[in-house]
């Protein structure tokens, strides 16, 4: 399946605050500019493959989607594995393809958790909340803290990432926080749920982004601009709630890595830039470890001295992150990955050839792996 | 609307839960326990979580546990936990097998805890409801 499949467009809507958007009017944006990216007409696309919008669950929401933008589908509909769920989706559309189950593919996910409804997110955590245990930073704290405990990790590791992610997303225009974050304001941070800072934690961002999936011939016989090959993809469900998760500090990325790696034929030294999952600092420095940029463990001492950072060894979140550029779940990153390979990033890593790109959902309950590079 | 309620939002009692409630008014910590696979588990399930059968029995934990890592709640997600704060919810692992979510209490510091020290459950009453938390050994 290397290189079988390749990315043909992009598009997005504003990140940030889009008052009386619905997602379907945000989709339809995202879809409609990642179809002119790819030079393509909507009557191309016959498979349609959507991720629900995280804060509200809508019954056959992809059908309603294929209506508003005027096509029917052979294949396609909703997928839910939390913010995993884009690149998962971006493989059954790879897999879609090669099978013959539809050629031209739309990958796409909207969302208005700011100005909308927060639905899904308030959802209690049953029984457990007589004893306080709410919120989505508690899940990520609880394995932040072992992991301190484990292997000797520090606030300010975590710290460093997110000033990484802050100073590449303040380089970025279209980003919802172009802050920049010192080290020194990092330790001044609210703690929310220590050992977790208000700056380990996401944003939390309407809108919407696409992308148009198809094979590498056709791509070329319809004389697509910029088609980006997809390498390889993977996915890793560890699926346990945190409080019986057997190994805190072990997550199913590894697994969703190994099988991305080896389907493109690379190792982690031969990856020039990565886009990493950082809906909290501590998932991205373990999803660092779980895919082999650093043993496990050495996390922390790996994304200190900018490392991590535009260039450094392996820069990461180059647009910006979910911690800058926008909380949305996952697909920014593939399209950031996306420009990266194209050579007009607005941060570009020069040369770079190869981009590993990760996605994950819930307390890193599913995990998805993407590899992108020009051969 | 604002939530004002200030009191803890209880459980949802139903056949399956309420003999472990039951158990610790009782004084017991109870758990799942399979007589297929002899696994132990929480939080109640109808069918065993490893071989996925439905034979098993409620037995009580000895009390004596460890903590598996804790986070310490700074902002109150509901009215009732505002005066608490901070508060300390751990993952706390029984010495029969068992993991669940719960609170670490009778601590000054909570950055001196330790990942992996012992633990004692102590069963606290609030609302008529009888919970199990744990404190330093």
């Amino acid at each position: 399946m290397r290189g079988h499949t390749v990315i043909a467009g992009i598009g997005n809507t504003a990140f940030g605050k889009l008052p009386g958007r619905s997602t379907l009017s945000m989709n339809v944006e995202a879809i409609r500019k990642a179809l002119a990216d790819a030079g393509i007409e909507k009557d191309m696309v016959d498979g349609l493959f959507v991720k629900f919008p995280t804060s509200k669950f809508e019954m056959m929401y992809g059908q309603k989607l294929a209506e508003t933008i005027g096509i029917v589908p052979r294949i396609g509909g909703v997928w839910d594995q939390g913010g995993a769920s884009n690149i998962s989706m971006m493989g059954y559309a790879a897999m879609a393809i090669e099978a013959g189950q539809c050629e031209v593919a739309v990958v796409c996910l909207a969302d208005n958790p700011a100005t909308g409804t927060r639905q899904a997110y308030e959802k209690a955590w049953g029984d457990d909340s007589i004893y306080g245990w709410f919120g989505t930073p508690a899940g990520y704290g609880m394995i932040a803290r072992r992991h301190m405990g484990e292997y000797g990790t520090t606030s300010d590791q975590l710290g460093a990432i997110a000033v990484a992610c802050r100073k590449h997303g303040a380089a970025n225009p279209h980003a919802q926080l172009r802050k920049p974050l010192s080290l020194e304001q990092y330790r001044e941070s609210r703690m929310i749920v220590a050992p977790l800072r208000r700056d380990d934690c996401c944003l939390v961002s309407d809108g919407a982004a696409a992308v148009v999936l198809m094979s590498a011939q056709r791509a070329k016989s319809l004389g697509v601009a910029k088609p980006v090959p997809i390498l390889g993809f993977g996915q890793g469900q560890t699926s346990w709630e945190v409080a019986l998760r057997h190994d805190l500090t072990t997550t199913a990325a590894e697994k969703s890595a190994h099988t991305a790696f080896k389907m493109a034929g690379l190792t982690p030294k031969d990856i020039d830039v990565a886009q990493i999952y950082d809906c909290f600092t501590i998932a991205a420095l373990m999803t660092l470890e779980a895919y082999g940029f650093c043993p496990k463990g050495q996390g922390g001492k790996f994304v200190e001295g900018g490392r991590i950072e535009l260039g450094g060894e392996l820069p990461i979140n180059t647009a910006g992150g979910l911690l800058s550029e926008t909380g949305m779940p996952g697909l920014q990153l593939v399209l950031e990955g996306v420009r990266q390979m194209r050579a007009e990033a607005l941060s570009q890593v020069k040369g770079a050839r190869t981009c590993a790109i990760s996605n994950q959902g819930g307390i890193m309950h599913t995990h998805s792996t993407l590899i992108l590079g020009q051969d | 609307m604002e939530n004002t309620d200030l009191t803890i939002p209880l459980p949802e009692f139903n056949e399956l839960n309420q003999p472990y409630w039951d158990s610790l008014k009782q004084g017991h910590l109870s758990f799942q326990h399979c007589t297929c696979c002899s696994h132990n588990w929480l939080p109640p399930r109808s069918e065993c979580p490893h071989c996925l059968e439905d034979k098993w029995t409620w037995q009580a934990a000895s009390g004596r546990a460890k903590l598996i890592s804790w986070v310490v709640y700074h902002m109150a997600y509901h009215p009732a936990f505002a005066q608490r704060l901070p508060y300390a919810v751990a993952v706390v692992a029984l010495e029969e097998g068992v993991r669940l979510i719960s609170n670490v209490i009778g601590v000054d510091d909570f950055e001196s805890l330790k990942i992996d020290q012992a633990l004692q459950l102590v069963i606290e009453v609030e609302q008529g409801l009888a919970i199990p938390r744990f404190k330093p050994v």
